[in-house]
């Protein structure tokens, strides 16, 4: 189902016109917020918004109900305008019980509008998420002059509306979120066809459950005539249509555009691929979405742990499909023997590490970028490898045929390194034409292809300083490669002093020799200036907006943003010299910014927030001015 | 001239030296490996496989050199990783024959989770497990198939675990096909490796391997000429359990577990147990007869020929070659919903 944007679209008399809302769904994490929250993206897409997402999930399947670290959100920005982020600043939430209002109201903004089911509001759950004996939110003075508060009697109002269904009270009450969504629907004028095509494809079609699809649809209309008969809302809202490049688009997270990249990767390598991982949040589903595409040329393997994923990579890389593996970051800290090995055999081998708030164990569906260091220098002895980063939810598509492209190219290991943020948030992205993504066809070469003489597995390529990918079954070329240091072009065990030596340099020159056919970096805003922001992974979205932001009010601040790691842009020193400060936003404690600092000498001054979220834009702007001005 | 796998009949003749390496072979003098080494080389001429279809993969260990001696295709990986990469080389090529030659540490210490879930899977290849009973390359630690109460550099006082015994784990893991040979019985070796290669799935072939260095003459009661018959018993599909010198001695079943009669006296080779390769309760029977108390069984212990592999279940799902000639990619890339802007 497509929707044609009419570039004529006129917000109707009666309702006020804003550019941009912000919405936030909360509640227990069984209570359907993600559902709702995707729903309403969805809509938007179609209608033609410019939006970007942030859902907020706990680690838990079921956290204890009515608790406050059971609450899930969705957050969703849309705009007629083109943005970046989801959002500082709330302008609409939904707290479907006490523990999603008392875990949210904080970021709604002075007036904004807080719609609750006063239904959950009992003296019990109040009590679980720890609210003092007898006090009720919804009666502090404080609170409902401070935000437009809505109490709705969701549970009540939707068992009232299906009475007649014959379903259960359980079934009746799972319709509340609908209810909820129909409000908002209502409010920020979005059409309801959509999601009731999707309520009856899903429940009643796949499920093979009419009623429920048509309980939900009654809910979701239910609640949209709630909204506009019940007169509690001041006025309505709407936000037109953005103008986009024509084309067709399409909704994509990151952990979406990873797979197709890996899949359209492996057409243009003209080869078969094979991702073997191991289930791990938040890159789980790029296993389940390769797993369905095994007519497009990719194979998965579940494999028992981490290190028979990346093993089962790389062995599948020598015996001639390019092996790929994706994990988080505990994963990746198991996995680095196995990348020396990549490194030392001289195979291809693509991981996506899909970063998460660290260490251990960490904040599993929480996002971060902390493992910038260790996918540079995590591994025994001296081991380099090429390190990219996706910049937003569909830069992962692009950024996934670069991995392999690289990877193929110079026989070596690329970590891809995106992270929780862009893999789980969406954003609208313009589907490209397939045929004219360039190709990049691997070669598997035959004895005649070869040089005269006995075959040398480690005889290099004078460019891409690669050696020849034969493989297993190719006749009159048997050979054995190893974990142990070899000699250059013959690839025979060596202890040999000056041959470590040489092969070191060797090994690191090859990934340096990557260079030569990536992308210069560009800047966003002026060419030099006071200051330049750089950053890299996740965090596009806010480091653009903020700079965005900042020139706007008057300061002299670009903007660059790194998706090669390494190596570097070529251009990058000669960036670095025409700004006479340098600072580097980060969700860690400052890696980018230390890399930087040892590598071009220049005095980068690092702004690092480390709380398991994307940057705060209002945050980092004037954080930018501390350093400006100091 | 012979018939290839795939019906090609342009299969050369091979001989041992078609499979030897350039490389010096580094093992000890009188290391058990050199025999085996020696057997693998003369056996494969004998399967009907191009050379380049061969893969060598090893971890790290003595027995993990064994890949650099092979003129074939071979990996020398990681300690304890050879069967994830194997795993990998056979599910981008089905048609290689891939071979894992490890040691005890490498597949059952560190390596043992790989061992239980690749004989689990039924991957289509063949293990072959160099036992020595001992660290070897480390110098001289004890290994998950060291006995009780070993003294080695790392338990002067003597080791406090028990060890496992690599047909039990075999059994317990589901593998399809468990063998057992000594290093010096060259010709077992050799008939045994054949019907491994021949198995459609997990073939797994522990060797009692003599450690001259760091555990010498730790497998003497097998591998010698004298006690051997005593000390082993050598399995014949369909045979009863006889075994000794004078062959006076049998194996029968009292009570559900196994026990040593000697024959006569009432007792004749009706009551004994038979060999059936297909029994898998009896495979784990065997597994438990362990020296001194029983005769250890050597050669076929169990065989599945019907048991899928799983490579052949994954290109039975779908294949897993390239992609679909009519896999339309760009409806890939549009996804479900998709809208215009003009």
């Amino acid at each position: 189902m497509s929707k044609t944007d009419d570039r004529s679209f006129q917000c109707p008399e009666g309702s006020t016109t804003l550019e941009s809302a912000v919405i936030r769904f909360s509640g227990d994490s069984g209570d359907g917020m993600q559902l709702v929250g995707s729903q309403f993206t969805d809509t938007t897409a179609l209608f033609g918004n410019d939006f970007a997402t942030f859902p907020d999930f706990p680690a838990e399947i079921r956290a204890p109900r009515g608790t406050t670290f059971g609450v899930s959100g969705f957050q969703v920005r849309f705009s007629s305008q083109d943005i970046h982020t989801p959002g500082d600043v709330v302008n609409a939430l939904v707290a479907m019980n006490p523990a999603g209002f008392k875990v949210n109201i904080a970021d709604v903004e002075p007036g904004g509008i807080v719609i609750v089911n006063e239904d959950e509001f009992t003296k019990g759950n109040l009590k679980k998420c720890e609210y003092s004996e007898g006090y009720n939110p919804l009666e502090d003075e404080e609170l409902t002059t401070r935000y437009n508060i809505i109490a709705v009697p969701m549970s009540r109002l939707t068992r009232e509306s299906l009475a007649d269904s014959g379903m259960g009270a359980k079934d009746m009450d799972r319709c509340r979120n609908m209810y909820a969504l129909g409000i908002i629907y209502w409010l920020y004028e979005r059409p309801l066809e959509p999601t009731i095509k999707y309520l009856n494809e899903y429940f009643g079609t796949k499920k093979g459950k009419p009623q429920i699809a048509e309980i939900n649809v009654r809910a979701l209309k239910s609640g949209y005539y709630f909204g506009e008969t019940a007169e509690l809302f001041p006025s309505r809202y709407c936000i037109a249509p953005a103008k986009h490049e024509p084309g067709t688009y399409r909704r994509i997270s990151g952990n979406e555009a990873t797979v197709l990249g890996l899949v359209t990767a492996a057409r243009k390598a003209d080869n078969e691929m094979l991702y073997a991982s191991y289930p791990i949040t938040p890159a789980s589903n790029v296993l389940h979405g390769l797993a369905r595409l095994r007519d497009y040329g990719v194979t998965t393997f579940q494999a028992e742990d981490e290190i028979a994923a990346v093993c089962t990579a790389i062995g599948s890389s020598f015996g001639g499909h390019i092996g790929v593996t994706g994990t988080s970051g505990p994963g990746m800290a198991l996995k680095s023997e196995a990348f020396g090995l990549a490194v030392m055999l001289e195979v291809p081998l693509v991981v996506v590490d899909v970063q998460r708030a660290g260490p251990a164990t960490g904040m599993p569906t929480k996002t971060e970028q902390a493992d910038l260091l260790q996918a540079m220098f995590g591994r025994a002895g001296e081991c380099p490898c090429i390190v990219l980063a996706a910049q937003s939810p569909s830069d992962c598509f692009e950024m996934a045929i670069e991995a392999v492209r690289l990877a193929t190219r110079h026989m070596t290991l690329v970590i891809l390194l995106t992270d929780g943020y862009i893999a789980n948030g969406a954003e609208p992205w313009k589907v490209p034409d397939f045929d004219s993504i360039p190709e990049f066809k691997v070669k598997h070469p035959k004895a005649e292809d070869l040089p005269e003489g006995p075959f040398e597995p480690y005889q290099r390529d004078d460019e891409s300083l690669a050696r020849p990918w034969v493989i297993p079954g190719t006749p009159e070329l048997t050979h054995r490669l190893g974990s142990l240091e070899k000699e250059e072009n013959t690839g025979n065990v060596s202890y040999d002093p000056d041959n470590h030596d040489k092969m070191m340099r060797i090994r690191a020159a090859k990934v340096q020799s990557a260079a030569t056919s990536i992308p210069p970096l560009e800047v966003h805003g002026p060419d030099s200036g006071e200051v330049l922001m750089l950053g890299w992974g996740g965090t596009y979205g806010s480091i653009t907006t903020a700079a965005d932001q900042l020139r706007a009010s008057g300061r002299s601040v670009s903007s660059a943003h790194l998706r090669y790691l390494n190596p570097f842009p070529s251009n990058l020193r000669e960036v670095l010299s025409r700004f006479d400060k340098i600072i580097i936003p980060e969700v860690n404690l400052g890696q980018l910014s230390m890399i930087i600092r040892s590598k071009f000498l220049v005095d980068a001054v690092g702004i690092n927030i480390v709380r398991g979220r994307p940057f705060v834009i209002d945050e980092l702007c004037a954080r930018v001015i501390e350093v400006m001005d100091q | 001239m012979t018939t290839g796998k795939n019906g090609t009949t342009s299969l050369p003749v091979y001989t041992a030296k078609d499979f030897t390496s350039d490389q010096y072979v580094r093992w000890c003098p009188g290391c058990g490996d050199y025999a085996v080494l020696s057997t693998i080389r003369k056996v494969l001429p004998k399967l009907p496989f191009k050379k380049e279809d061969h893969v060598f993969v090893s971890g790290i260990g003595c027995a993990a050199r064994f890949p650099y001696y092979m003129d074939t295709y071979g990996i020398h990986s990681l300690h304890g990783r050879g069967l994830p990469v194997a795993t990998g080389i056979k599910l981008a090529n089905e048609d290689l024959q891939v071979f894992v030659v490890s040691g005890d540490g490498d597949l059952l210490s560190i390596g043992g989770n790989h061992t239980l879930h690749a004989m689990r899977r039924n991957i289509d290849m063949t293990i072959i497990l160099l036992n020595n009973k001992i660290y070897g390359l480390t110098k001289g630690q004890y290994s998950p198939t060291s006995e009780l109460g070993k003294v080695t550099v790392s338990t002067p006082r003597g080791s406090v675990d028990a060890p496992v015994h690599p047909a039990a784990i075999a059994v317990g893991a589901g593998c399809t096909f468990i063998a057992r040979c000594i290093d010096v019985d060259g010709k077992m070796l050799d008939a045994v490796i054949q019907r491994a290669v021949e198995h459609k799935g997990t073939a797994f072939i522990e060797v009692y391997q003599d450690c001259n260095i760091f555990n010498h003459q730790a497998w003497f009661y097998a591998s010698q000429k004298d006690s051997r018959p005593e000390t082993t018993i050598d399995l014949e599909h369909g045979k009863p359990l006889i075994f000794g010198k004078d062959r006076d001695k049998g194996i029968r079943f009292n009570n559900g577990s196994p026990e040593v009669v000697t024959l006569g006296d009432g007792i004749t080779e009706d009551d004994l147990i038979v060999h059936n390769e297909h029994d898998r309760c009896l495979a784990f029977v065997y597994s438990q007869m362990n020296y001194p108390d029983f005769p250890e069984p050597l050669g076929i212990l169990y065989s599945d020929p019907n048991k899928p592999s799983y490579d052949s279940l994954l290109s039975q799902q779908a294949p897993t070659g390239p992609a679909k000639t009519d896999a339309d990619f760009q409806k890939l890339l549009l996804g479900n919903e998709t809208w215009e802007v003009n």
